[in-house]
């Protein structure tokens, strides 16, 4: 059962092969025996899921099962939950038990979904290798030297690991997207304000949207019918209709106009995950689209502007954590400052008090035009670029990473890490979807390929990559962890 | 625009951040370098260009000025390190 998409155990619970129960047990039991080598979890609910597992079954002997009633999955640790530990990966938040559901969470509890716990993470979603989580680092299932991506990271390996069919996460800078290609899953990024972000613990609220990751397009396209939808919680998220987005798939893609953009192939790009993206890239020519090379000239732009966004939104977003209202809070405080300021020192770890510090810098008084202001006319120039391109083509397709992943320990200094998010970064400033697909290996490490499209454009990248993944087979190729039995 | 150790300091400061002279250095290196990264973003010219809060450019929905919140205070709470009586306790403010 640990060996199957999403969609397959919906319709093997749908079918009475094995009940919800059953299957919450064997994948718990999986997570139990192999996690310890992983480290994807950060806190399991296994009572919790037991008892949703029996409600879902008893849901369908009723009659009243729909599409995802049963399905276990897993929830980054960013995800507030009600009666369970959420940390965001930080020692700041180690005891905090949520009081509350986020949106995301309470709609797939709407839909019978069972959650089998928390995935590990970059502190506060900030990192790209999930080496930033105060409870230790993700290996990657392909390679344990290896990084799984972040800051879903935990959320990515437990995928790729056969632990969960599908997991949540959140995505800044490129938090699914990354990981899902250095596990060698599938994760999308919906457009900023499709999914609600009430109840996400916020780390830069202008750019953080949550998707789904799992092995296939059409497991997202089915996730994302269930999370996505406005919010009257969260005022960022768009009244819109919500789609089935399962309705697309199967189009045929005769005619489908791609662009390559010029700037997501040049220096800085590993030549064999180069090979392996313009490979992907020609199956869909036989698939009868047309390519065609396009500029998006503001790309380089991408990644300091994200550096001044980001870190400001988040020193904003993390100054509630006074050690008065939840959270870490120092011993003996002298006064009210030294609570404060212990607390936080004591309760944050490094890159989330470089960020702090790099965020209160840049809004600091006689700094916050040339920083925060340029950076938000930059940002225009980035969207202006992506809606440039859509005037042309239909997506936009490239590498999601410049290379696979890399080792444990590897990205020593913060920039050295920043650059390796170059052709994700710029996505989130622009508020478009993107989604990330298996297409290849360089050194037994998976390749992703990124898939863009314009604002709203989910059920085509859907289509696109549902498309793919019926003419090959990378989504299905499986670590060595994920083939092993009990 | 170079950082010094007493703008690290003055921003750790601001945000509340304990910081001893050490790690003011440590982070000086650091965001000495972010801030060299950061600082290509000042040969684009952006003159006339309007700054993007949000990629959508949507307003603000308003809705009607109705108490919509019910009181949770007890629930709230529970996660706070130190309450008395409803009241979050901290250091002593006022002699």
């Amino acid at each position: 059962m640990h060996d199957t998409t999403l969609t397959a155990l919906a319709a093997g619970l749908a079918a009475g092969e094995f009940s919800s129960r059953e299957l919450t047990q064997a994948l718990l039991a999986r997570i139990e025996r192999l996690d310890g080598e992983l480290n994807s979890f950060i806190t399991l609910t296994a009572e919790q899921a037991l008892e949703a597992a029996d409600q879902a079954d008893a849901a369908r002997a009723a009659g009243n099962a729909g599409p995802l009633t049963g399905v276990p999955l897993a929830l980054k640790d960013l995800f507030c939950t009600e009666g369970v530990r959420t940390s965001a990966g930080s020692k700041m938040l180690d005891t905090f038990v949520a009081p509350y559901d986020a949106t995301v969470v309470e709609k797939l509890k709407a839909a019978g979904t069972v959650s089998l716990g928390k995935t590990n993470m970059d502190e506060f979603a900030m990192g790209s290798s999930n080496e930033n989580s105060f409870y230790g680092a993700v290996h990657n299932p392909w390679h344990r030297n290896a990084v799984p991506g972040g800051s879903s990271g935990g959320s990515a390996a437990a995928v790729a690991a056969g632990l969960v069919p599908a997991a949540m996460g959140t995505d800044t800078g490129g938090s699914i997207r990354q990981p899902a290609a250095f596990c060698g899953i599938t994760g999308l990024k919906p457009t900023y304000g499709r999914v609600s972000r009430y109840g996400i613990i916020a780390y830069a609220s202008s750019l953080d949207q949550a998707g789904p990751m799992a092995r296939t397009a059409e497991d997202c396209a089915r996730l994302l019918t269930a999370i996505a939808g406005h919010d009257l919680r969260d005022s960022t998220s768009v009244a819109r209709g919500v789609p089935d987005y399962t309705q697309e798939l199967d189009a045929p893609l005769a005619g489908l106009r791609i662009g390559l953009p010029r700037e997501y192939f040049g220096e800085g790009l590993d030549p064999a995950v180069e090979r392996a993206v313009r490979e992907a890239i020609g199956v869909f020519e036989t698939l009868g689209a047309t390519l065609r090379e396009v500029s998006l000239p503001h790309t380089h732009y991408a990644i300091p502007a994200y550096y001044v966004i980001a870190p400001a939104e988040a020193s904003s977003n993390l100054a509630r954590y006074d050690g008065v209202r939840f959270g870490h809070r120092c011993d003996a405080p002298a006064d009210l400052t030294d609570l404060y300021k212990r607390s936080r020192a004591e309760g944050f770890g490094e890159e989330v008090k470089r960020r702090i510090l790099m965020g209160t810098h840049t809004l600091s008084e006689g700094f916050f035009d040339a920083y925060y202001k340029k950076a938000q006319q930059v940002r225009r120039l980035i969207r202006q670029d992506f809606l440039d391109a859509f005037d042309e083509v239909d997506v936009l397709m490239g590498p999601t990473s410049p290379t696979p992943a890399f080792d444990l320990g590897a990205k020593k200094d913060p920039v050295s890490m920043y650059l390796q998010d170059i052709y994700t970064i710029a996505i989130n400033l622009a508020g478009i979807p993107g989604i990330s697909v298996p297409a290849g290996f360089v050194g037994g490490r998976p390749v992703g390929l990124q898939i863009l499209g314009t604002h709203f454009a989910e059920a085509r990248l859907l289509n696109v990559a549902h498309q793919f993944q019926q003419a090959t087979d990378w989504h299905l190729r499986r670590p060595a962890i994920a083939e092993e039995t009990l | 625009m170079a950082l010094e150790h007493a703008d690290v300091l003055r921003a750790a400061h601001l945000a509340r951040l304990g910081l001893d002279d050490d790690e003011a250095a440590h982070y000086l290196d650091d965001l000495g370098h972010i801030l060299t990264m950061v600082d290509q973003l000042q040969s684009l010219d952006t003159e006339g260009v309007a700054p993007l809060a949000h990629p959508l450019e949507t307003t603000q929905r308003l809705r009607a000025d109705e108490v919509t919140e019910s009181d949770q205070r007890e629930r709230f709470q529970r996660c706070a390190p130190a309450v008395e009586q409803g009241l979050y306790l901290v250091p002593r403010v006022v002699e």
